[in-house]
């Protein structure tokens, strides 16, 4: 996985709430393997692209000062719904590295640590100023820190935030976390072995195929 | 309740209150075996075989033999079927009747029990959470993290009591709960939380019921939904062919008695609904929060202060082809839906039957029963020669039109009655429109070809 440190990028504005992972990238896309070429043009598909594959300049993203932004600055509950990791993986192969918002669908958060993209949860007037900035000032340029926690907006104010101390460590050193908790093999042998005395019945009978 | 089944499998406890969590049993799909792939790449091999379970639900088309639609999905169930065969998971593939929807036969075979974590590549996993276990969705990396080591890195979520009380109306049932519930608290209410519903009407819920409410958890924004096992829970267990017996079935129900609540226990946030204050209810946007009552009408944007909250609604009523002010019941529909992880269980059969019964459906409906065994169940009952005579279609179980993955999707400005779970933008095929609802509406909305008030047709 690739590290986060610190992004300075254009980030790009998205105003609507609770905007789903189906609309992140259509479910007819979930069968394709992330190393087709054209993957990156998954991303917010059917709200990007016309039924004949041509922009949508209404488009946010289709918008020239927004076109390499690698930032997201979301309103409330971005990212809900289906727990398709595609979402996150479609991010970040049109270059996103950070997803700024009040709230984030629960999955989608858990997802994006996996995949070397920082979610940052600001509080909902924070965030909505980011945003009035962005709409302001297209193609401004936002500075999201992990080691020191705080997002720089274009007008120089700083928003702390708080992000758990064990994903952070994940995320600066970009370590494979099934690697770490094979390192944990023996605790997991332990428990395995009072499971099955304090709990036989967990374990289902071996099931005729 | 929450707290006694995530006490007893800490692992490991990491810095910043993570702890590494043990899983009792993880069930697989086609559409996760991507983690297989990743995991054999990095010389990986899976953990615990004998805790792993896989279905192929959400590619198969639900036609008779249920085909794929093309090489695409025909390799990923394929794939499935080697990756199992390999890792020695027990696999309910197509031609085994067990094979249905993942959250249907995982209870159905005795795999869901109380007390036990449960997870799965899939946001409707809280379903389960209606045994009184601790079971939520994720994502594929952490389905190959659970593959290789049998427990997952997780925060502690805090904890939300949604209460319902009294008894619920003549044609209201457990997806008018769910359904109000979330336009209450909102389609992010729950975001962080796991929720547990309590209360006199989710109590005197048979097991069916319970897995409805339980199942659209995520759409409250919670990863996890459950609600305290009782004698109800206990006796759809017992003889289960994956179920305890024996001694252990013994000392598993008596651990099972113990798990509800305390009393005294406290959590950070609480909610309450009167059963008497739900009524029959639809969706009208493209958030599951968006749901009125049959009666209501189609809500006005420039009625709402809040400027966020009026584009979102707009923007929503322009996908949905839909004029402010519209009766809700006025509303026709093209096609209907009956099916899901929601709700496609024989008991949501049922209901939809008996507004069937003697009817004639006027647009195109589907029942797609959630697994092979529940469509012989309904069969047994003469089910599905009720759906017939009334001129619904009568299908093979799967996930189907509720996602569109396997290519059963609507055409774009159809508007769909459907019993699933979510009504976003394009979620059942691209521009298609969703109304969400119970099998009894769903049903009524088949036979007048409009939304319609099931208790107009008596129940």
């Amino acid at each position: 996985m690739e590290p986060f440190t610190r992004v300075t990028a254009v980030a790009v504005p998205i105003d609507l709430p609770n905007i789903d992972t189906d609309r992140v990238i259509p479910a007819r896309f979930l069968r394709k393997d992330r190393s087709v070429p054209e993957y990156s043009s998954f991303l917010f598909h059917d709200v990007r692209f016309t039924a004949d594959g041509a922009e949508r300049p209404d488009f946010i993203l289709n918008q020239a000062p927004y076109r390499g932004a690698r930032i997201v600055v979301a309103a409330e509950n971005f990212g809900c719904g289906s727990s398709r990791e595609a979402a996150v993986w479609a991010l970040a192969a049109n270059g996103f590295r950070s997803v700024i918002a009040p709230s984030l669908g629960d999955i989608f958060h858990q997802n994006c640590f996996k995949n070397g993209v920082l979610p940052v949860i600001l509080p909902a007037e924070a965030a909505a100023g980011l945003r009035r900035q962005l709409h302001d000032r297209p193609g401004a340029t936002l500075t999201v820190d992990l080691e020191t926690q705080a997002v720089t907006a274009p007008d120089g104010a700083q928003h702390r935030f708080e992000v758990d101390a064990f994903r952070k460590e994940m995320l600066l050193t970009g370590r494979d976390e099934i690697g770490l908790t094979l390192g944990f093999e023996t605790k997991i042998v332990e428990f395995e072995a009072r499971h099955a005395r304090e709990m036989a019945w967990a374990v289902p009978p071996r099931a005729s195929t | 309740m929450f707290e006694k089944i995530w006490a007893r499998h800490v692992v490991a406890e990491g810095p910043g209150g993570h702890v590494l969590l043990y899983i009792d049993r993880h069930l697989l799909h086609e559409g996760t075996t991507a983690a297989f792939g990743r995991l054999a790449r990095r010389g990986r091999r899976v953990r615990r075989p004998d805790l792993s379970f896989a279905t192929a639900d959400h590619y198969l088309l639900t036609s008779p033999g249920l085909p794929t639609s093309d090489a695409e999905t025909r390799g990923m169930v394929e794939a499935l079927g080697r990756h199992t065969a390999d890792q020695r998971i027990l696999y309910f593939g197509v031609g085994d009747p067990r094979r249905g929807i993942v959250h249907v036969i995982g209870p159905e075979q005795g795999l869901t029990v109380p007390g036990i974590t449960l997870v799965c590549g899939d946001s409707h996993t809280a379903t389960h959470g209606a045994f009184g276990a601790l079971a939520f969705g994720i994502g594929s990396s952490e389905v190959e993290h659970v593959l290789a080591t049998q427990t997952l890195w997780q925060k502690k979520p805090l904890t939300m009591r949604i209460s319902v009380d009294g008894r619920l109306g003549p044609g209201v049932n457990a997806k008018d709960v769910i359904l109000a519930i979330i336009a209450k608290i909102g389609a992010g209410g729950g975001v962080r939380h796991a929720i547990e519903y309590a209360g006199s009407t989710i109590r005197s819920m048979s097991m069916d019921e319970r897995m409805t409410v339980c199942n659209m958890s995520i759409e409250a924004g919670a990863r996890a939904g459950m609600i305290a096992p009782d004698k109800t829970t206990f006796a759809y267990i017992e003889g289960r062919p994956l179920a305890p017996s024996g001694e252990a079935w013994r000392t598993a129900l008596a651990e099972w008695k113990a798990l509800p609540s305390d009393p005294g226990a406290v959590f950070d946030r609480e909610a309450q609904l009167a059963a008497s204050e739900i009524a029959p209810t639809v969706t009208w946007g493209t958030s599951p929060q968006d749901a009125l009552p049959i009666s209501a009408r189609v809500p006005d944007p420039a009625a709402v202060a809040d400027p966020g909250r009026r584009e979102s609604m707009a923007r929503a009523l322009a996908y949905m082809g839909l004029e402010p002010g519209t009766p809700l019941s006025d509303v026709t529909v093209n096609r209907v839906f009956i099916g899901s992880c929601t709700n496609s269980r024989l008991d949501d059969l049922r209901a939809a039957a008996r507004i069937a019964k003697g009817r004639r459906a006027v647009v195109p409906a589907w029942i797609v029963p959630g697994s092979g065994l529940i469509k012989r169940a309904a069969e047994a009952e003469g089910l599905d020669r009720v759906f017939m005579d009334a001129g619904f279609e009568w299908r093979e179980a799967g996930c189907s039109m509720c996602v569109g993955m396997n290519g059963e999707t609507a055409a774009a400005g159809e508007r769909v009655a459907s019993t699933s779970n979510r009504n976003f933008e394009g979620r059942q095929g691209k521009g298609a429109r969703t109304h969400l609802m119970s099998p009894a509406m769903a049903a009524a909305a088949a036979v007048t070809g409009k939304l319609t008030d099931v208790r107009t047709l008596g129940t």
